[in-house]
């Protein structure tokens, strides 16, 4: 298995009372609570959270995009994958992901994956997304164009990588004269495609076709839905024909380690609730406009998804449905060494800083899972077959 | 209850529900975001003075969502066509909201077989600065209470049980709506430009208290197209033909004569 840290970036001191006064910690919640004293703290904080991943042995570093949240305060990710990718030595750089269609130029991120790809020397890993709803809110870019705009983005991307420029591209939502990428990505083909996803069967048929065979990363879930959503990833590559290794298939979520049980749900608790319930706090119309998704998926999203999330989720309920691992080196390797047989993956991605959590907490996290955690992992799901049933 | 049928009519390849009823001179009445897939009680009164012609848009109740609907632009040449494959002429056009916004897309291109205007709370104009209800950041509850000055009518409609056909074409609507107006949001940043070519008898109505579209847009309606007279409707929010539906109809009788009356 190989393990990833991922950060969000979150404005921890964000006044928990936002939601007395404000429906949504998402594209209207107004910036003057963000102080920029604090941003500029929070922003050297957590490079230095992601630099000591490299320095302890986790195979890659991972950045996200959201705007105009709390949640996040990484609109521009490669901003920052550009800083790592000086700051690291061995560590995979993985922006989890641009959202492809919510620009109306997706050649700038062809061109700025490609010089981190250089500057990296090919360390790279490019995540591709849709974008939550939100960020529909926030770009004005139409949500009923969102998944062609996704897939002739990538196609846009993928051929500027790997095809001789200049070139005209005529798709239906981007046209280009000429395509002539300079500078070419320093892997070849091109740098490894991860799609992080919550599970739309749209995303699963395409990231899994024989023509991709991309990295699909099924973030922030219930551990039921996680083996669902993996297991049709699987299924779907099955369909294609051939097996899915387990490099393919891959999980993210909030971990915290401490030396017990109850020191774990102890330090971990207040932070893990600030995730869920202040900083993911946001109405089901701004995670979900209309379009998004097929009307099919938009109606399950809201009758069952969203109704689950309305309800405060509590550190015990977050570790019930499994959306929060935390416990000691022992408890957290033995569920994920279980997990993995169920699910087959073979890319972890650890959230070992979320909410609220203090520097000191975190790095007390990171050091011992990286300690104690992982090495007993590593030759779990590697092997060229996936884990039986 | 005026009588009136429901039927389909295919309009190059896309079919379409149409409600119609009454008699004389037609009205072509263009619903809004929330379609038209009822017979309502405006539209009984309509029907005591036209031969009112009620279509769900492509992509709206029963109709066809066809692959070739992206924009108010095709929705307005769909429907020149459609006045054409039914022979109307002397039409009394009428379009409320999003149905207004086509109506005048409708009538920059072509008023020839236009008789008279009606623009009720329409989109398709912008003014710098005033800035329109967001619709699809509003929560349902929100929505129907942004909709109606009189919250009475609000919670009638929120405690109205909708059935399960009704709740997906609720949705099937919604989801049209964004795909038509999500940007620019609710307008055409060219359609002022073309508002004189509008050589019509044109009526503008507006609920003064309009929550989604604000009011200052008649006055926009009125400078662009030549002669148009404004009917501002105190006490009332987006749907003036619902909500304040004398006042709606002494506007549509001040424009079409009364009609078949």
């Amino acid at each position: 298995m190989k393990f990833y840290f991922f950060h969000l970036m979150p404005y921890g001191p964000l006044d928990p009372d936002w939601d007395k006064t404000h429906e949504a910690a998402w594209v209207t919640l107004p910036n003057s609570y963000y102080d920029p004293k604090e941003g500029h703290k929070l922003y050297n904080r957590y490079l230095d959270e992601l630099v000591r991943a490299d320095e302890l042995g986790f195979d890659g570093v991972c950045v996200n995009e959201h705007h105009q949240t709390a949640y996040g305060l990484m609109p521009a990710p490669n901003v920052l994958a550009g800083a790592l990718a000086r700051q690291t030595k061995n560590a995979k750089i993985c922006v989890l992901g641009r959202a492809l269609p919510i620009l109306d130029n997706p050649l700038s991120i062809a061109e700025e994956y490609a010089m981190l790809d250089n500057l990296s020397g090919g360390r790279l890993i490019a995540g591709f997304v849709r974008g939550i709803g939100c960020e529909y809110h926030s770009s004005m870019a139409n949500p009923g164009y969102s998944l062609a705009r996704f897939q002739e983005a990538h196609d846009l991307i993928v051929e500027a990588w790997t095809r001789e420029g200049p070139f005209p591209f005529d798709g239906d939502h981007y046209r280009f004269q000429y395509v002539n990428l300079w500078p070419r990505p320093y892997q070849t083909p091109h740098p490894p495609v991860w799609v992080p996803s919550q599970g739309s069967q749209e995303t699963v048929d395409w990231a899994a076709h024989p023509d991709r065979r991309y990295t699909y990363l099924i973030t922030f879930s219930p551990t039921e839905s996680v083996i669902k959503n993996l297991n049709a990833y699987r299924d779907r590559c099955s369909a294609y024909g051939y097996d899915c290794p387990p490099d393919q298939l891959g999980w993210a979520l909030p971990l915290y380690v401490a030396e017990t049980d109850a020191i774990a749900k102890k330090e971990a608790g207040a932070a893990i609730e600030s995730l869920f319930n202040k900083f993911l706090k946001t109405p089901a119309q701004y995670k979900l406009p209309p379009g998004y998704s097929s009307m099919r998926s938009y109606k399950f999203v809201m009758e069952v998804k969203y109704k689950f999330r309305e309800e405060y989720l509590s550190v015990d309920k977050l570790m019930e449905n499994g959306m929060f691992l935390c416990g000691s080196p022992e408890t957290v390797f033995e569920r994920l060494a279980e997990l993995q047989g169920k699910m087959g993956f073979g890319q972890l991605v650890t959230m070992l800083q979320f909410g609220t959590l203090s520097a000191e907490l975190t790095e007390k996290n990171t050091r011992l899972f990286a300690a104690e955690v992982m090495p007993r992992l590593r030759k779990v799901g590697v092997s060229p077959t996936v884990a039986a049933e | 209850m005026a009588d009136h049928r429901a039927e389909t009519i295919a309009v190059n390849g896309t079919n379409i529900e149409v409600l119609r009823g009454g008699a004389g001179a037609p009205m072509l009445f263009l619903h809004g975001a929330g379609g038209a897939s009822e017979w309502a009680p405006y539209m009984d009164r309509l029907a005591e003075r036209f031969d009112l012609i009620v279509p769900s848009h492509p992509g709206y109740g029963r109709s066809d969502t066809p692959l070739w609907l992206d924009d108010v632009h095709d929705l307005s040449f769909f429907y020149l066509d459609f006045m054409a494959q039914l022979g109307l002429e002397g039409v009394h056009l009428a379009g409320n909201s999003l149905g207004g916004w086509l109506a005048a897309e409708m009538a920059v291109r072509s008023t020839a077989r236009l008789k008279t205007l009606t623009l009720v709370s329409p989109g398709g104009l912008h003014i710098k600065g005033v800035q329109k209800g967001d619709i699809f950041l509003w929560s349902n509850e929100q929505r129907v209470r942004n909709t109606f000055f009189d919250q009475a009518m609000a919670e009638a409609r929120l405690a109205a049980n909708v059935g399960e056909e009704m709740a997906d074409i609720a949705l099937k609507n919604h989801f049209t709506t964004a795909k038509l107006a999500w940007s620019p949001r609710f307008h055409d940043p060219s359609l002022h430009k073309w508002l004189h070519r509008i050589d019509v008898p044109t009526m503008i109505v507006w609920g003064e208290n309009d929550l989604i579209f604000p009011v200052a847009l008649a006055g926009a309606y009125r400078e662009g197209i030549p002669g148009a007279q404004v009917r501002i409707i105190p006490e009332c929010g987006h749907l003036p033909q619902q909500e304040k539906l004398d006042d709606f109809l002494t506007a549509v009788d001040a424009i079409t004569g009364g009609a078949a009356r």
